[in-house]
């Protein structure tokens, strides 16, 4: 046998993801470090440029929202403490999305009847607004952690079955004949071939439904109003009485744990599917 | 490499009798086609595009059901190389090459031997741990084959599994298949576009017609294996692809 070794050529995509993460660093972070630094001046602008000095609490400016929200300690301990709850509350609700909606997608996807009866009702919870739904939950489930959690599930729980029925289903033809040929199983097929192959659309999923969870934690705490104090009734607190740096504190604190969540599943899934996969997350 | 000069010719392993397909839309892929392939044959069909020559193969393998006539073949341990390499993405190419054999629950040092005698025979050494997106096509063709060795298959089916690489490495690949063959000695059914691959590497070439498929020509390939890549010019191996050019020409 002629033993012909040719080098790899890795395919075009994998070469430009390589190249740009080596660049990374500087600049993917420069640009919105630079419009960051505009808004902030804009900000600036508006406070001291645009509103008359008795209207000026309507938008505070960057530091005196840095002073009084988050440097002195009794305001930033009580932001701590609602970020906590809240937390707990998107954490819990998006733990139990993940593993709901995986299972339901799983069972979808193994019978087609169980899927075409399922996803309409999966598609008119989406629909839902959200506000309707949540005096609802207070009503069924009291105003404490359950049916706060309750609505975090609801509002978070469809990206995940979307996007793991759509990766179950997007198995090439030929791999399936592959199993098939081999006589594998349902189970083995499911364990080997059609779950791995979701994986990068159900990290994706993950990762929409973080940010959805944070939200759906706030916006409970903040319509139920009662029961362990969250982000959500800090920000009605504040607003009430017109607190506008520790308002604008509160709402930085919240955007910036649905950052981080959505960063933390895009670096999860990098590290579980990112060496094979070609699909950004 | 094997030194024999004739591949030997054994028992029949593959056999087609009167096989028809029709789908259930109505349409008629392949109508009264019949022929054998013996273990130490490697018989090539070449025919127009959607002749209805993949679909035979599925029926080989059992991936479809044929409508009328009967097959004849050991499925246990059949292999089929896909016109596609088929690689499981997630895999590294060593537990690519060793999926068959984890399918048919071989214990694990069984099968990792398996499949770095596989890797070997193909040339992969030194790419057991690289994913297949960091492969270029004739490599994943080459890991696809390694997957189907570790079966150490009585009967070979290949749908046209070098249509997508380029000629350099389609001719190596031949070689390579070719060398496979003669070491192994299975039974060997080859779909191909490329009629100089055909005659290269057969002992036998078939003829498939348009839609219904049925075989038109039969060509016997006199030439000894080892074959040498400078086959491709000599005068006789010139006139055979000749004839079944004309005769392909006739079944368009
Ligand atoms: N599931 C199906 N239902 C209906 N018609 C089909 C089906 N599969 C294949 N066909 C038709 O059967 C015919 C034969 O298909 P087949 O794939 O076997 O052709 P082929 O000879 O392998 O062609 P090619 O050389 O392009 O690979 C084609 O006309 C195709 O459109
Ligand atoms: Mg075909």
């Amino acid at each position: 046998m002629s033993d012909v070794t040719q080098m790899p050529t890795p395919p075009a995509t994998a070469s430009k993801s390589v190249r740009d993460r080596g660049r990374g660093g500087l600049r993917s972070v420069l640009p919105p470090l630079l419009l960051g630094l505009g808004l902030i001046a804009a900000w600036y602008g508006v406070t001291y440029g645009v509103l008359r000095e008795d209207r000026r609490f309507l938008l505070r400016a960057p530091h005196e929202v840095v002073n009084v929200g988050f440097l002195d300690w009794e305001n930033f301990s009580e932001l701590l403490g609602g970020l906590w709850s809240s937390g707990k509350v998107a954490f819990i609700g998006l733990l139990l999305a993940i593993i709901i909606g995986v299972l339901l997608a799983t069972i979808m996807s193994q019978t087609k009847l169980l899927e075409q009866a399922v996803f309409p009702y999966a598609v008119t919870l989406q629909a839902i607004p959200i506000l309707a739904i949540v005096p609802l939950m207070g009503f069924w489930f009291g105003f404490g952690f359950t049916s706060r959690v309750m609505v975090c599930v609801i509002i978070s729980i469809f990206p995940v079955i979307v996007n793991t029925l759509f990766g179950l289903q997007s198995v090439p033809k030929g791999m399936h004949d592959l199993f098939t040929l081999h006589q594998a199983s349902r189970l083995t097929r499911l364990r080997k071939l059609t779950l791995p192959n979701a994986m990068p659309a159900i990290f994706a999923g993950f990762r929409i439904s973080a940010g959805l969870s944070v939200i759906g934690a706030i916006v409970g705490d903040f319509f139920f109003g009662q029961g362990e104090v969250g982000i959500g009734q800090l920000i009605q607190k504040y607003a009430g009485r017109l607190l506008g740096e520790q308002l604008l504190a509160a709402i930085i604190l919240s955007s910036a744990l649905g950052v981080f969540v959505f960063l933390f599943f895009g670096w999860l899934g990098n590290r579980v599917v990112g060496k094979w996969s070609d699909a950004e997350i | 490499m094997a030194a024999t000069k004739n591949v030997e010719l054994g028992e029949v392993a593959l056999s087609f009798n009167d096989i028809g397909m029709t789908f259930p839309d109505g349409t008629e892929a392949l109508r009264g086609v019949t022929f054998d392939v013996r273990r130490g044959e490697f018989v090539t069909i070449v025919g127009p595009s959607g002749c209805g020559k993949s679909t035979l193969l599925k029926i080989a393998s059992g991936l479809l059901q044929n409508t009328t006539g009967t097959v004849d073949v050991d499925r246990d341990r059949l292999g089929y190389v896909f016109q596609d390499a088929t690689l499981l993405p997630w895999r590294t190419i060593s537990k690519n090459v060793e999926l068959f054999a984890e399918l048919h629950e071989v214990d694990k040092n069984k099968r990792q031997a398996l499949a770095q005698e596989a890797i070997e025979l193909v040339g992969l050494t030194g790419f057991e741990n690289h994913f297949p997106k960091s492969l270029s096509g004739g490599m994943k063709m080459r890991a696809s084959l390694a997957r189907t060795l570790t079966l150490e298959p009585p009967v070979f089916l290949f749908d046209e599994p070098f249509g997508a690489v380029d000629e350099i490495t389609r001719e190596h690949l031949n070689d390579e298949t070719q060398a496979l063959f003669m070491r192994k000695g299975f039974a060997g059914l080859f779909i191909t576009h490329s009629i100089s691959e055909a005659v290269f590497m057969s002992t036998r070439v078939l003829v498939m017609s348009n839609r219904p498929g049925q075989i038109v020509d039969e060509y016997n390939i006199p030439f000894e294996y080892p074959r040498k890549p400078d086959l491709r010019f000599d005068p006789e191996f010139a006139r055979i692809s000749g004839e079944v050019s004309l005769s392909l020409r006739g079944a368009h």
